[in-house]
């Protein structure tokens, strides 16, 4: 089965999650073809965008619980494992992605669906999508970097509020408060999403992940620490051949013609 | 092209480990060119600091296991590899090592021998020796418990696992960490600002840290005093207190 579609074109990959019958709720198979995808991101120069968007009417839907049926007499499943095997990776693997990802939300995210988007580093939602922590409903935790992200994202009350109850959360409400970037109607998704992709895929993409490695550092660094690191990556940036491009194209007045190098 | 490369900018002598097809694994033949290289610089008055780094993706990955593999026991009794590494830690001035990437096995214990490590935010330390059956034989048990403290240290000796720049920092083996395109540039600066100061006071000041690990804390401050008496015997010394005085910068000529 095929559970991840992937194309490349024009420097932007697309990822769509696929297994629509399921909300695209993920089970170890997908997990492991997202991992090989993302492995391609990594290594391919050519490709400059990561767009990630869910096939059917849902984004996704989280952990498939059919597969997570327990056993009253049994004992007790470790859901650590699956979280440090296939979770935790799959959202360093995204963050430390020296590349944009956007997440173009088509329909609901729930569970770790919904902390996966709000990992990215775009996020646009079509109007009639619901984002619901719904964790806590289970007795479990939000994972997938949710309880890191979402106090980041939202701010601590709404972060409590949002994985304690387990409600929806509607696109619109998720932008006014600052957790997504853009909601579009429904219709207008797919083109929004893919003309930022195709728009970052024609950008200075060396220093565009220099920019992502600096904000991801600053959760930790002091100011001074992330002055120096400034500094640094600054020094680095200044000597990318996009750098040079786009000084030269702004004095000859003309378009730059940047290589993501 | 030669697997150790050499390179001089002023006073900093700058030697590359270059066995790109081994990832840089430290066999006796380059261990000897750095023993060599070392030992010219010790005597080559113009130089007054050296950086020792490997590529950018990896400074040593170990030692040469297909060297180790062909060693019995009377041959690693006999074998001259320590003798080297305790010629490269003879050399007198600062040492340097510019750390990206992999630092594992004798790579990690190259770093930890030298003065001062430098370390890219991609480099990883590790003595993954337990996990082929073996230990770490030059310097990896001893040196890093001294510097990690014994909750790392064991750690990392029993399991094998590396730890990260951060890691590395955070326990106090590594004195900086920077982004893995700059570690060279910046270990040759710091590398650049020591060498100006007076050779003989580097040498003395490095011969007393290194103390700090042989002797009690009463013999090294007596070795320290006696380090700091022999220091009154040079000009060098009246050239800094003068030239700090007068506020101009001091002229050492290593005497």
């Amino acid at each position: 089965m095929t559970f991840i579609l992937s194309d490349v074109q024009n420097g932007v990959m697309t990822l769509t999650l696929n297994r629509p019958e399921r909300l695209n709720s993920f089970n170890d198979e997908m997990h492991r073809q997202l991992a090989e995808a993302l492995t391609q991101a990594e290594r391919d120069d050519a490709i400059r965008c990561l767009l990630i968007t869910g096939e059917g009417r849902a984004f996704c839907a989280g952990q498939d619980l059919n597969d997570r049926n327990v056993d009253p007499n049994g004992a007790a499943p470790d859901l650590g494992a699956s979280v440090e095997n296939f979770y935790n990776p799959l959202v360093r693997r995204l963050a430390r992605l020296p590349k944009p990802v956007i997440a173009a939300v088509n329909g609901v995210a729930a569970g770790a669906g919904a902390t996966l988007a709000l990992g990215c580093d775009m996020v646009i939602a079509a109007r009639s999508v619901n984002f619901i922590m719904s964790f806590s409903k289970l007795g479990l935790v939000p994972d997938c970097g949710g309880t890191w992200f979402l106090p980041r994202v939202a701010g601590r009350a709404r972060a409590m509020g949002l994985t304690l109850l387990g409600e929806k959360l509607s696109a619109e409400q998720a932008h006014q408060w600052g957790m997504i970037w853009q909601v579009v109607d429904d219709e207008a998704l797919i083109d929004t999403s893919r003309a930022l992709a195709a728009h970052f895929a024609s950008q200075p993409t060396f220093g565009l992940g220099l920019v992502k490695k600096a904000l991801l550092a600053s959760e930790n660094n002091t100011l001074d620490a992330q002055l120096d690191l400034e500094r640094d990556y600054q020094r680095i940036a200044g000597r990318s051949d996009d750098y040079r491009e786009g000084v030269a194209a702004f004095l000859a007045k003309r378009p730059p013609v940047f290589k993501g190098k | 092209m030669s697997e150790l490369l050499s390179r001089r900018n002023d006073r900093v002598l700058t030697l590359t480990l270059n066995r790109p097809q081994a990832r840089n694994a430290l066999n006796n033949a380059l261990l000897e060119q750095l023993a060599d290289a070392l030992e010219a610089a010790q005597s080559d008055d113009s130089i007054g600091a050296v950086v020792i780094t490997g590529s950018e993706r990896c400074f040593a990955a170990g030692a040469d296991l297909k060297e180790m593999a062909s060693r019995d026991m009377p041959a690693t009794l006999n074998d001259p590899r320590p003798q080297l590494w305790a010629r490269i830690e003879r050399f007198p001035k600062p040492l340097l090592t510019a750390v990206n990437g992999y630092a594992l096995g004798a790579g990690c214990e190259l770093a930890m021998l030298s003065d001062i490590v430098l370390a890219g935010d991609n480099a990883r330390f590790g003595l993954p020796e337990i996990t082929l059956g073996i230990m770490p034989g030059a310097g990896g048990t001893q040196r890093l418990i001294r510097s990690v403290g014994k909750a790392l240290a064991y750690r990392m000796v029993l399991t094998g696992e590396a730890i990260t720049a951060d890691q590395a920092l955070q326990a106090g083996l590594a004195a900086e960490v920077c982004p893995a395109a700059l570690t060279l540039e910046y270990a040759q600066k710091l590398a650049a600002r020591i060498a100006q100061h007076a050779p003989l006071a580097l040498q003395a000041a490095k011969t007393a840290l290194r103390q700090a690990h042989e002797l009690s804390l009463a013999q090294g401050l007596q070795q320290e005093r006696q380090l700091f008496t022999l220091l009154a015997a040079t000009s060098d010394r009246q050239e800094g207190i003068a030239a700090f005085l007068e506020k101009r910068p001091a002229a050492f000529k290593g005497r």
